[in-house]
Order: structure tokens, then C-alpha cells, then sequence
């Protein structure tokens, strides 16, 4: 069997180089990473890959769309995978955030496992992004209740722990988180001052 | 009471403005909905979340449903553009190179002549020109074609979709010559002093259509009461957007960081008609630069759709009746009437008219009497009439 060529479209080394490692267990491939939006239809057309994957979010995407609807004699019919595939699979796949074209008449058993590996990748990318999201967040909530109690501390000639069980009480009261009453405070002494 | 959330999914554009304006003004809340607004990246993006069921509605390109129902796109359930979101907005930019190639030759930007401005770019191009547009199946797109078919240059055109943000670097590295994009993206490439303002797109379509409100049909006939609810929301945003006093307000909340993330003061240009044409601070004045309500713009014609779909299966060899047929029903002219009544939007007697047929704007029959329509007519003085077509 034939090499399939495969562009991944990937702005960030460190991710591009992630789903490469993915992609290479799930066979022999000829994978090329484009980190760059410009001109990238043209080095799509130089290289005439069988599958181009690409972050759904990307912006660049709207260029793929593009080339899928061009089918003149020189050039190569592309398909979006999500026309001949499973819907399943097509749901995975965007659920994950990948999104993939797919050049016409490739047999959907030599896609499946690429595409699985991909849809692998961008699972693992999802979870860590969320994670990042969730300690950033709390690392500003900590930030701005240690704040909120100092104000209290002062303002109150209480001690650190009655100023957090203050912040506390409020919070249920009025059914609001700790760092959103923390948030209120901060900004009124802001205000205040 | 509780808000009934929706998620909505819009693309960074001063047209998005009825959106964003509906949940940050609580037009939204009026009719009972938070409106969750979700920055997406592209016009393909936008289509597949919508597709799939991730979002509830979405701003959208008024030719992408036309598009999908046409079978040119992926396999989705079947997508309805409920009611039309904003009419122009749209700018021609050229590069810095062209732009002082068509000065030297005696040009003057007057942004709004469009045949001044084709017989300048023809001259200062040498049989070749490359045009950016945000996707195949976008108003730009159908401006352009419009505009420069029947021309000595129209064999070298070329048109290639560049998502906007990036529109100036292309431009600035030359992989296009031109472009035509919504606001604030024509305004940025002077901003960034790599373009100039040729034209508006108004100067080429009077009416030209750019973007609409695009439900699932599952969602837009399954749950009536959402869909009329948020089609007044949005519907009663566009009304205060056009009401001038207020296009600076939207220009700020535009601007905020988690929308457009952008100076208020490059967003206001296209929402207040002033547009810097080049980086000398040369500022052309085009009222109603884009509208979002005034001349029944809300009001999604089924002849519109016609159109639109006559030129998207020509250029893609489909049948065009059948193409004009079934793009007719997916705008809903039936849904905007029976949610919108209520409002207070005045209706047209008729759901189609014929295209470009006025110069200036026309008094025709409605239900509360008369309302104002257009002007709509292309620079070139063509009209379409969709009962022409029909088999």
C-alpha cells in the first residue's frame, strides 16, 4: 500500500509535534506540519496531500473550505471527510476539534485509524486546556479572597480567619460564590479609595 | 425569574453588533433569554457548531445556508435563515502598491463611484488581479464577481476566501491585490497602513444583504416559542442600532475585550459612516454605510434567496431552477411574519420582489399601511426577477 501524505495544519510547535508522534503510531505516513496561515492554499496545492487536518477552531479553515469546492482539471477533488464518513465518526471528530479533508475516492479503512489517532490527540489537548482553565481560575480566586480578607483585616480590626468567615457567611446569604462577594468587595474599596 | 439560556455563536465582526447588543442592552432578557455568545473563528466553524447541534443559532453569511441547502457543504440538517441581521458593511480595499499607482494616475478615492473606481484599478493593474473575500459563498464574494465580470480584467481575476483577521497580512505580502471584507477589517488594513479604501460595497448593490439569523429548521419549526423570542430580541436590537444617537454606545460594547477586542475608535468608522480612506486621515462620509433595520432590511425575501442561489449553481454547474426553488424556502418569510407581528415589524404584502428594481427608496403596500423599502439597485442598473425563472 501506498504512503498516505498528510498535511497538519498547526500554529503551535509543541502541539504540531504531539499529533505528528500520534498520527506515526497509527502508521506509515508522510507528515508535514504547516505552522504558518499564509499561503496556504498554495503550499496545500504544491504538496497535494490525501488528508489535511486542522484545528476546528482554526481560522485558517475557511481556506480548506475553499479548496474542497475546487475540482478543475489540474487540481485534485478534495472532500470534507464529514460528506463520506459515519456521522459518528464526524461527531467525534468535531467534538474533539479536529476537523479533517479528506482527498476524494480514499477508501473510508485507510482513514479510520488516522483519524482516530487525531481525534486521540485532540482529546488529550481539550482535557488539558480545561485543566489549565480551571487552576488559572482558581489561582485569581485565591488571589482576589486574600485580597478581600486584607481589606476586611483592616478595615474592621479583625483577624484573618473572622475575616474569611465573614466573606463566607455573606456568600451563603446571598447564595454567591466566595470570590464573587471577594470580587464586589475589592472593587468597592477600589471605588472608595 | 430565571433566564431561559440560548448559545449563540457570532464571528468578531461589527456586524454581529445585533447579537451582542440584544443580550448587553437586555432585549434578550425582555423576551426571557440569556443569550450565551460564543467567538468562533470561521464562517466554517460557525456552520459545523450550528450542524452538529452545539449551538442553538447562529450570525451568519447571508449565501452559507443558500449554500448548504444547495448540498455545497457538508451533511447537516437543513439550515433556515429566520431574518436578515444587517445590509452592508462591506469595503473594497486594495493594496498600498495599487493604491498609489491609481493616485499617481489622477484617482481620488471617492469611495463611492463605482465605475470611477473599476476604470482606475483596471488601468493600475496589468491584466491581473487577485481578490480576498472571507468565503466562497459570502456577499463579497458576489459584489466582486459583480462588479468586475464584463470587463477587460474580469479574465484575470481571481477570487481566494482569506479568513479577515488575516486579510491585511495577505495583503501586506502580497498574496492578494485587493479584498473585500465586512467592517472593521477594511478599516484595519489602513489602520495598519498597508491598504487604502476604494469602495463601498453599497456602491456596488444598494441592498446588498450580508448577514442573517441561521437556525437548524428542527429547531426553528420544533421550538416556536424560543425561536420567536429570539428573533425579537434580535429584531428590536437592530432598531436601536439604527436609530444614529446610538451607534457610538455600540461601538464601545462592540469593542470590549470579549467581543471584538478591538480600539472603539476603528470600530466606530463603519457603524457611523466615517471611514478613513488612507493613512493621510482622508475621511469619506457614507451614511447608512450599513443598516440593520431602516428599509424593511430585517425582512428575509425569498427573492433574495433566489438570487443568490441563481448565481451560486451557476458558477457551480447546478440546475438553476431547481436551485432557485429550493433556496426560496429556506428563508423564512412565513416565520419572520408570524414572531415578528407581534413586535411591531411591519410586514410587506409579498415575500418576493423583483431585485434591484429601485433607484431610490419606494413607498409599497404593508400591513399597517405603507413602509419604505431600498433603494437596492445594482450599479449597473440590472434587475432579476424571480417569477422568471419558474418552470
Amino acid at each position: 500500500m501506498t504512503k498516505l501524505s498528510i498535511i497538519v495544519v498547526e500554529r503551535d510547535r509543541n502541539r504540531a509535534l504531539r499529533i505528528v508522534d500520534g498520527l506515526a503510531a497509527s502508521g506509515n505516513h508522510d507528515i508535514t506540519v504547516i505552522s504558518e496561515a499564509t499561503g496556504l492554499a498554495r503550499r496545500i496545492a504544491e504538496q497535494r496531500p490525501d488528508i489535511v487536518l486542522i484545528d476546528v477552531a482554526d481560522p485558517s479553515r475557511d481556506v480548506l473550505e475553499e479548496l474542497a469546492l475546487v475540482s478543475g482539471p489540474m487540481e485534485r477533488p478534495v472532500a470534507m471527510f464529514v460528506d463520506r464518513s459515519d456521522e459518528q465518526m464526524t461527531r467525534a471528530a468535531i467534538e474533539a476539534g479536529v476537523s479533517a479533508y479528506v482527498v476524494d475516492g480514499l477508501q473510508p479503512e485507510r482513514i479510520k485509524p488516522i483519524l482516530d489517532a487525531a481525534i486521540a490527540r485532540f482529546h488529550m489537548f481539550q482535557k488539558m486546556r480545561a485543566e489549565l482553565a480551571a487552576t488559572k481560575a482558581a489561582l485569581e480566586d485565591r488571589k482576589i479572597i486574600d485580597r478581600a480578607k486584607a481589606i476586611l483585616m483592616k478595615a474592621r480590626g479583625i483577624d484573618e480567619e473572622a475575616a474569611y468567615a465573614l466573606l463566607r457567611k455573606t456568600a451563603m446569604d446571598q447564595k454567591r460564590r466566595v470570590a464573587d462577594i471577594a470580587q464586589q468587595l475589592v472593587m468597592a474599596a477600589g471605588l472608595l479609595t | 425569574m430565571s433566564l431561559q439560556p440560548l448559545r449563540l455563536g457570532y464571528v468578531p465582526l461589527t456586524d454581529a453588533a445585533p447579537l451582542i447588543i440584544a443580550q448587553e442592552l437586555g432585549f434578550a432578557a425582555e423576551e426571557g433569554l440569556r443569550l450565551d455568545l460564543i467567538r468562533l473563528q470561521s464562517w466554517a466553524q460557525c456552520r459545523d457548531m450550528l450542524g452538529m447541534g452545539q449551538i442553538d443559532a447562529a450570525h451568519m453569511l447571508v449565501p452559507l445556508p443558500i449554500a448548504q441547502t444547495l448540498g455545497l457543504g457538508p451533511k447537516y440538517p437543513a439550515l433556515d435563515l429566520v431574518m436578515v441581521l444587517s445590509v452592508g458593511g462591506q469595503a473594497i480595499t486594495v493594496s498600498a502598491d495599487l493604491g498609489r499607482a491609481m493616485r499617481a494616475a489622477g484617482h481620488a478615492f471617492a469611495f463611492d463611484d463605482p465605475l470611477a473606481a473599476r476604470d482606475a484599478l483596471i488601468a493600475a493593474t496589468k491584466g491581473r488581479l487577485r481578490v480576498g473575500v472571507p468565503f466562497p459563498f459570502s456577499t463579497q464574494a458576489e459584489l466582486v464577481r459583480r462588479w468586475l465580470e464584463g470587463t477587460s480584467l474580469a479574465a484575470g481575476v481571481s477570487i481566494h476566501t482569506v479568513p479577515p483577521p488575516l486579510m491585511a497580512d495577505a495583503l501586506a505580502a502580497g498574496e492578494v491585490d485587493a479584498y473585500c471584507v465586512g467592517e472593521p477589517w477594511a478599516s484595519y488594513a489602513v489602520e495598519a497602513g498597508v491598504g487604502a479604501l476604494l469602495l463601498a460595497g453599497r456602491a456596488i448593490w444598494a441592498s446588498p444583504p450580508e448577514k442573517g439569523l441561521v437556525l437548524t429548521r428542527d429547531f426553528a419549526e420544533g421550538r416556536p416559542d424560543e425561536t420567536g423570542r429570539l428573533m425579537r430580541a434580535a429584531w428590536r436590537a437592530c432598531r436601536w442600532l439604527d436609530r444614529p444617537d446610538n451607534r457610538g454606545t455600540a461601538a464601545e460594547i462592540l469593542s470590549r475585550p470579549e467581543y471584538l477586542n478591538l480600539p472603539p475608535e476603528l470600530s466606530e468608522r463603519g457603524l457611523l459612516g466615517r471611514l478613513h480612506v488612507s493613512t493621510t486621515g482622508e475621511v469619506r462620509h457614507y451614511p447608512g454605510f450599513i443598516r440593520f433595520h431602516e428599509g424593511a432590511a430585517n425582512f428575509p425575501w425569498r427573492s433574495l434567496a433566489a438570487l443568490l442561489a441563481q448565481r451560486i449553481a451557476t458558477l457551480h454547474g447546478l440546475d438553476v431552477g431547481w436551485a432557485m426553488q429550493v433556496a426560496s424556502g429556506c428563508f423564512r418569510t412565513d416565520l419572520y411574519r408570524k414572531h415578528l407581528r407581534s413586535a411591531g415589524a411591519d410586514l410587506p404584502g409579498a415575500s418576493a420582489r423583483i431585485e434591484g428594481a429601485m433607484a431610490h427608496p419606494t413607498a409599497v403596500a404593508s400591513e399597517k399601511g405603507q413602509m419604505i423599502l431600498g433603494p437596492d439597485a445594482f450599479y449597473d442598473g440590472q434587475t432579476f426577477d424571480p417569477s422568471f425563472y419558474k418552470s
